[in-house]
């Protein structure tokens, strides 16, 4: 913490709250700083920042260029869907309302230039992930370009400026801890916050490591930890009754939270309920029963069947009086590894339903809701359409649901896929 | 009717009020949650709360909740609720976003149309900022006036997305980080309709972008429930004097579970019946309340009465009477007038005990392991519908299986009777209803002999020790079983099973053996599966092979199997490209057509120009075979030269 970011640019006290509010981070910060220069200087024209989620990337820079009071303007690349969106936040956040309202209905870049020059002076832009925005205005501008992706990815055909890569590394378990322990409960002391926070990261470090992740789990978890203190059954210190406490607490958070299943909402409420209904609470996926209509459900086994076997093989299985068929001289080369190891098949529509009819027990007239069904089938992304929106003749189906959810589906209906299907034979 | 269709309307709130109700529960919470300060939501700060709704996939009955919910919200919560649908954002999140501004923008212009919005509104650029702007004037134009409302003055911005399979995942996920960047500053708040299992979350969003997101899961009811509650209210109430008969109830109950399982179609199924039935059957002004109906009987004119006469239930009516009731009644209008009264009334009536036994048979059947009368009442109604219950086999296996019931399981059973026979208003429930309690009473009594009954054998055992004895006692024992000698209980029980089939043989007959039936119940089962079911292509086959069913042109009219000279050309090409193999040769199929036409033209069979293909018949043929290969009927094929291949097998 002493190792205290130095510049000649800039202020000693905004220097020290800067390096405050960057724990682990000094190294990065300062680098950053002298890239920029003192604020008369000209500064370099990129900068390319990578690194993994949640290792401080944005954290570093909005916090530098708000402490030391530079003029910078902050987009998002995801939101910024045209080009248009993203010259108009730079200026609105440069200039204000009256100087982006001058951008013309589809700006070219060019228009953009020219209405930055009209107006005065100017810092610092920094971008949120990908933009290759050339270094056209000619002005003391620095583009900082954040990402989790290296630039190699990034670097455009025709050759450009290439900026300065600056990496950030991952926290240690250690410098994790002191970041953690920095958002501490207001009410309890900041050495009983760390050694929760410490304890914490004994379960967790081993299977998660982003750091937003396991302040989510903190914040999560810290209620149940301080469970027995409230009730004066231990003292702050006991660390070791409290870890006995928390510890199989957190195992089943691992189970659940982390995949964030269970929302924290609910989290909480169930440790309020005191874990007697601890069974009740199901997490997102235990529900995957799907209640579908009759045909549906045969429709659906019919595309299933229609993506998994051989078309060749159909004749075998649905036809009354058909030859036998030997497995062995009936494979082709490539026709030896599972069907169910490769994924569904595309088939067209005929197909479906000629095994559709014959996998139903009795009569079914070809009425338009059984099309329909087809349709609405696709849009709960149970069968996918594999060829072309607007192809309206011989359209081509996937299915798109696993063996088991299929093998659920046919109990229902008393029909033994396995029986049907080529792999099992 | 107009009751009637308020009435479905006022029971789907109800249906859907209970989920609602914890929705709306959720969403003052979170929007609570948000001014409570402590360091647990602080901590959270940044997940957008969600609500995933499941509601099944009967998708056409989502527009009623989400109206329904979108309007609750509106009113008790917030003003900002925007429902977007996949539909209308197809390519990207732009799309979204402008679909967002403009509902959430819109719905406010409306309230004050004074405000700055309308400058924002019509700005070239939709994007989050621009809308965030937009809320932060709003509740500060609200906010000045009332400091102490805190929770009014951030209300949060709700965002239904309808159909969530339907969104293209990139879009979503874009969407929700782009929203995420500020949920700091605007309270934002999302529903997920899902169709399917909650588990397509998962599946569309990664891992990164759900962790953004803190969501609740609701579950509706399920749609055969949701049926089930329908049928209850509309149909097995005496209230509606409309009703289905077995074959249209089978249908739709049919189109319901084979193709939809949906509830609105049902109704509307209901309602196209409803229709038909007051548009076909002139005596459905017969079809109302009792008292107006015993009016509208009075106002009866002449026809009207010779249409009851022909009515096939009266016709069977009046021959079981006597010769002089007989003459009268088909003679004398005025007689007929106060029979009718008197069959109304009792039509009437027999509804009003039909139900309430129906339902008590119901309880008491399905509870029975597997269920020989059916799981759901719709379907004991259905046999009740078709014929006599009590003749039905699974009806008698399950009075064996009640004669077999334990005691406090038969009690609790008729207990649940009694419940439902009780609220009803008719003299002759209330009899039965009586007699239910006094048969419970006996059964009440019993406790104390029986328990003398069922140990005094035990008490002799234990005297005699003998073994010679013994074995005598236990052979007696056996004898006495086997004889027949009942327990007091066992009486009681037949007693009771007695009475109740006694019950549903007066009660529980089909509507059929009713005189005058016709005038409630609608039977052309037919109609409704036409309307409700369509068949594209048999319609189109019934149009080519026989265009008189819809063209109604007497020169068409023909034999079946055989189409007339004069029949429209794609009809003559069709009806010959039946009598091919898989592959058609084009000449000779032009040949075939060129010689039926020539008949059709009036030309004498023995002339030069008979059968010879010209110009026109020519341009003819080829117009109607491409209309073929439109229809789907035939494709070119490169097997063979001059041939098109047929798609379609069977025919002649």
């Amino acid at each position: 913490m002493t190792a205290l970011l130095q510049h000649p640019g800039y202020d000693e006290e905004k220097l020290r709250r800067v390096a405050e509010q960057l724990p682990c981070r000094e190294v990065q910060a300062g680098l950053l700083l002298s890239l920029m220069g003192e604020p008369q200087q000209y500064s370099y024209p990129s900068i390319f920042i990578y690194g993994h989620r949640a290792s401080g990337k944005s954290h570093v820079l909005h916090v530098l260029l708000k402490e030391l009071e530079l003029h910078h303007a902050t987009v998002s690349c995801v939101e910024c869907v045209s080009v248009a969106l993203l010259f108009e936040q730079v200026l609105l956040s440069f200039f204000g309302c009256d100087a982006a309202s001058l951008l013309p209905r589809s700006p070219s870049l060019s228009d953009f230039v020219r209405i930055y020059r009209q107006q005065p002076v100017t810092m610092e832009t920094s971008s949120h992930q990908t933009v290759v925005l050339n270094p056209v205005v000619e002005d003391n501008v620095t583009v900082i370009l954040l990402s989790e992706i290296v630039w190699d990815k990034f670097r455009p055909n025709t050759g450009c400026f290439e900026p300065l890569l600056l990496h950030f590394p991952d926290y240690s378990k250690g410098e994790l801890q002191q970041i953690l322990s920095q958002d501490r409960h207001p009410s309890y002391s900041a050495e009983f916050y760390s050694s929760y926070i410490n304890i914490l990261l004994g379960v967790f470090y081993s299977v998660c490591r982003d750091l937003r992740e396991l302040r989510h789990l903190a914040a999560l978890n810290f209620s149940k930890f301080c469970e027995p203190l409230e009730e004066g059954k231990v003292k702050e210190t006991d660390t070791h009754k409290l870890w006995r406490n928390i510890e199989p607490h957190l195992k089943k958070a691992m189970q659940t939270v982390y995949l964030r299943e269970v929302s924290s909402l609910q989290w909480e409420q169930m440790q309020l309920m005191e874990e007697k209904e601890a069974g009740a609470l199901r997490g997102l996926s235990a529900h995957t029963h799907v209640e579908l209509p009759f045909y549906s459900k045969f429709l659906l086994i019919a595309a299933y069947l229609a993506s998994y076997n051989p078309a060749r093989t159909d004749k075998r299985f649905f036809l009354k009086h058909h030859g036998k068929i030997r497995k062995t001289n009936f494979l082709k080369k490539n026709e030896k590894t599972s069907n169910h190891l490769l994924g569904p098949k595309p088939f067209p529509l005929d197909r479906l339903l000629a095994i559709f009819y014959s996998v139903v027990d009795s009569r079914v007239a070809p009425t338009a809701s059984i099309f329909s069904q087809i349709s609405s089938l696709v849009t709960l992304q149970l069968l996918t359409q594999v060829s072309h929106d607007d192809q309206l003749d011989a359209p081509k189906y996937k299915c798109a649901v696993s063996l088991d959810f299929i093998c659920a589906i046919s109990r229902t209906v008393n029909f033994d896929i396995v029986k049907y299907l080529y792999d099992f034979l | 009717n107009k009751i009637y269709k308020r009435d479905t309307r006022v029971l789907q709130d109800e249906l859907n009020r209970k989920i609602l109700d914890s929705l709306l529960d959720f969403t003052r919470k979170c929007s609570s949650a948000r001014q409570h300060s402590d360091w647990a939501s602080q901590m959270r700060a940044n997940e957008i709360p969600t609500a995933a709704l499941v509601l099944g996939v009967n998708v056409p009955d989502h527009d009623i909740t989400f109206q329904s919910l979108s309007e609750l919200l509106h009113q008790s919560v917030t003003p900002h609720v925007a429902s977007v649908e996949a539909k209308e954002c197809g390519g990207t999140q732009l799309k979204v976003l402008e679909r967002l501004m403009d509902t959430v923008v819109d719905d406010d212009e409306e309230e004050e149309t004074e405000h700055t919005s309308t400058q924002l509104h019509k700005s070239v650029n939709c994007s989050l900022s621009a809308l965030c702007d937009w809320y932060i004037t709003k509740t500060k134009v609200g906010g000045q006036s009332t400091t102490e409302h805190e929770r009014q003055q951030q209300p949060p911005v709700v965002i239904i997305f309808k159909d969530l399979e339907a969104f293209n995942p990139r879009v979503l996920r874009d969407f929700i980080l782009i929203c995420s960047r500020y949920i700091e500053r605007l309270p934002l708040m999302f529903i997920f309709g899902i169709a399917t299992s909650p588990s397509t979350i998962q599946r569309m969003l990664p891992h990164s972008v759900s962790s953004l997101l803190c969501i609740e899961l609701f579950q509706s009811l399920s749609c055969t429930q949701h049926l089930a509650t329908v049928i209850d209210q509309l149909i097995l109430t005496p209230q509606f004097p409309f009703k289905l008969n077995a074959k249209v109830m089978q249908v739709l109950l049919s189109i319901f579970l084979y193709h939809d399982f949906s509830v609105r179609n049902f109704i509307k199924g209901l309602q196209l019946a409803l229709l038909e039935h007051f548009h076909s059957q002139p005596l459905s002004v017969l079809c109302c309340k009792k008292k107006e109906a015993l009016l509208n009987v009075m106002q009866l004119s002449h026809r009207d009465l010779e249409r009851i006469r022909q009515l096939p239930s009266f016709k069977r009516y009046v021959e079981k009477q006597e010769s002089q009731e007989q003459v009268n009644l088909i003679t004398d209008d005025s007689h007929l007038k106060e029979t009718c009264r008197k069959m109304i009334k009792g039509l009437h009536k027999y509804h009003k005990n039909y139900y309430p036994i129906l339902k008590c048979l119901h309880t008491l059947t399905s509870a029975l392991p597997r269920y020989p009368l059916g799981k759901q009442i719709r379907e004991l109604h259905l046999t009740c519908l078709e014929k006599n219950v009590w003749e039905n086999e699974d009806y008698q296996s399950a009075m064996k299986l009640l004669k077999m019931l334990a005691k406090d399981d038969l009690i609790a059973l008729l207990q649940r009777c009694g419940e439902i026979l009780k609220p009803v208003k008719s003299k002759k429930m209330k009899s039965t209803a009586f007699q239910l309690e006094e048969l419970l009473t006996k059964f009440k009594q019993l406790d104390s002999n029986e328990e003398d009954s069922i140990t005094s054998p035990i008490k002799n055992l234990q005297k005699k020790t003998d073994l010679f004895q013994l074995q005598k006692t236990l052979l007696e024992m056996n004898e006495t079983r086997r004889s027949k000698k009942l327990s007091p209980f066992e009486i009681l029980r037949n007693e009771a099973l007695e009475f109740i089939d006694s019950l549903v043989k007066s009660h529980l007959s089909p509507p059929e053996s009713q005189t005058l039936h016709e005038v409630c119940y609608y039977s052309s089962s037919a109609t409704v599966r036409r309307h409700l079911n369509a068949t594209p292509r048999t319609s189109i086959q019934a149009a080519l092979s026989s265009p008189y069913y819809y063209l109604q042109n007497e020169n068409l009219k023909t034999e079946d199997g055989t189409v007339s000279n004069a029949a429209p050309d794609i009809c003559i090409a069709y009806k010959l490209h039946l009598e091919c193999g898989r592959l058609i040769n084009l000449y000779d199929w032009l040949e075939a057509y060129a010689t039926v036409v020539s008949a059709a033209d009036g030309n004498d069979p023995d002339s030069d120009g008979y059968g010879k293909v010209d110009e026109v018949k020519h341009a003819r043929f080829i117009r109607s075979v491409s209309e073929l290969e439109f229809l789907g009927f035939i494709k070119s094929t490169k097997q063979k030269t001059d041939h098109v291949a047929r798609l379609t097998w069977g025919g002649c």
